[in-house]
């Protein structure tokens, strides 16, 4: 019983204190240009532009597409594995964060 | 001396009268003025910095029809900088003097670019540059038979042995060189660029309200912003037709169907015919076109496509701005090919 009780803590941890990031989408930018995050961690973005936008990345295992956000919606995205992507706007290519997670 | 008799005193009336009778131009100076200055270097990547010996050998490599299995249609030839390095066709003709689906887009100030080609299909220069070699409906020339091709020629041996001494003649040293030119192609300064720097005699008063209608009512800066006046951004401005554009390479999202590239507008009268399928031939059908919110409607057109209701002169003031943008550019020299 007591292993039990030590070994319990260890593995909730990591997803116990995920975090959510909160990245602005403002004037066809991202609000940061990287971020560095724990496994499970969320990205939550917020659009705050007159313009729709969208957050993709194209690299596994971090692939993924939030599709269209309309001015004032939020999107968020849980990253559960470590490693680096580039995600981009596929509407602003000019819209790049670099995010690590580890 | 007081006040009232004091130099200060007429700077300060005179800045009154003139915010009192010209409204419409201080206001176009100080809100937009600074979004539009240019930059004034040429960046270029760390991995394939500038040096004359590149800009040259890749100047040469682009005016060489032997990079076609024609050895008759070289990069000039649809980017023709006679034509502000397009080919002033609706469509680019390519091997066998087939028509292409788009039209040719101009390869200026693209060393600010991000993605290339009118569906962004690549991601840099370097990337896109021999795509249209390879391409069977374009160049039509394999990449293995240019290299032989390339390789058989002593004069390249010289420029390449030059331009990349570690590198020797491969598939991305031609790349790196033709994009190392490229990013060397700038539009110069235009009329617009004098009345930024504050010549206030640079362009007409009609040209500074459509600058404002730019910026405002007719919202074109919405996309077409910065010094080249694009965002590089992919929207669907409701033109007919089949081409789904960005929607090609990114399917699973609407509004990227039908997208396309927002083109600078440098150099732009020079430029007709417009749209990425050549479909309007004049600067005031573009404008009559955007006027009334485009042709069609579609669940992926963009949000700013929209009725403007701008009137003829608002429309004209627009024209006028537009033909600002026009540089005077220094002419290409005549590259000598090797033998």
């Amino acid at each position: 019983m007591k292993r039990f009780l030590v070994i319990l803590p260890l593995v909730i941890t990591p997803f116990a204190f995920a975090k959510d990031h909160i990245i602005t989408q403002k004037g066809k930018a991202f609000s940061e240009s990287e971020i560095t995050l724990a496994p499970g961690d969320n990205l939550i973005f917020k659009n705050d532009d007159d313009t729709s936008h969208n957050v993709f990345s194209a690299v596994e295992p971090m692939k993924f597409n939030l599709g269209i956000q309309k001015p004032g919606s939020e999107a968020s995205h849980k990253f559960d594995s470590a490693g680096v992507a580039e995600l981009r706007c596929a509407i602003h290519p000019k819209m790049k964060i670099k995010v690590t997670v580890k | 001396m007081s006040f009232a008799e004091s130099p200060s005193r007429i700077v300060y009336l005179c800045s009154v009268l003139f915010m009192l009778v010209s409204p419409n131009a201080l206001k176009a100076g100080a809100k937009y003025k600074d979004l539009y200055k240019r930059p004034t270097q040429i960046p270029y990547p760390s991995s394939n910095t500038y040096s004359d010996a590149r800009m040259i050998l890749g100047r040469t490599l682009f005016f060489d029809p032997r990079l076609s299995g024609s050895n008759w249609i070289s990069c000039a030839t649809c980017h023709n900088p006679a034509f502000s390095w397009g080919d002033g066709l609706a469509k680019g003709i390519g091997d066998g003097m087939k028509d292409l689906s788009r039209r040719t887009p101009t390869i200026l100030n693209l060393a600010w670019g991000e993605l290339m080609f009118w569906d962004g299909r690549a991601e840099s220069l370097e990337a896109q540059a021999l795509g249209p070699v390879a391409s069977t409906g374009e160049m039509n020339l394999p990449i293995d038979q240019l290299l032989a091709k390339i390789s058989k020629i002593q004069g390249y041996k010289t420029l390449f042995k030059g331009a990349y001494p570690e590198e020797g003649i491969t598939k991305d040293t031609i790349s790196k060189a033709i994009a190392t030119f490229e990013r060397s192609v700038v539009s110069g300064k235009a009329p617009f660029d004098r009345w930024i720097e504050g010549d206030e005699t640079a362009i007409s008063e009609k040209a500074k309200h459509g600058f404002t209608l730019f910026n405002e009512k007719a919202s074109c800066s919405q996309c077409h912003s910065g010094w080249r006046f694009t965002d590089e951004g992919f929207y669907d401005i409701g033109l007919a037709g089949d081409d789904k554009g960005r929607g090609k390479i990114l399917g699973d999202i609407e509004t990227l169907q039908y997208a396309f590239k927002t083109p600078t507008l440098r150099n732009v009268d020079h430029r007709a015919p417009y749209m990425h399928n050549g479909s309007e031939t004049s600067l005031t059908k573009v404008v009559d076109f955007y006027n009334k919110g485009g042709d069609v409607t579609r669940g992926s057109k963009s949000e700013h496509v929209k009725p403007l209701l701008l009137s003829d002169d608002e429309k004209d003031a627009l024209i006028a701005f537009l033909k600002t943008l026009t540089s005077i550019d220094a002419a290409t020299p005549v590259t000598m090919l090797p033998r």
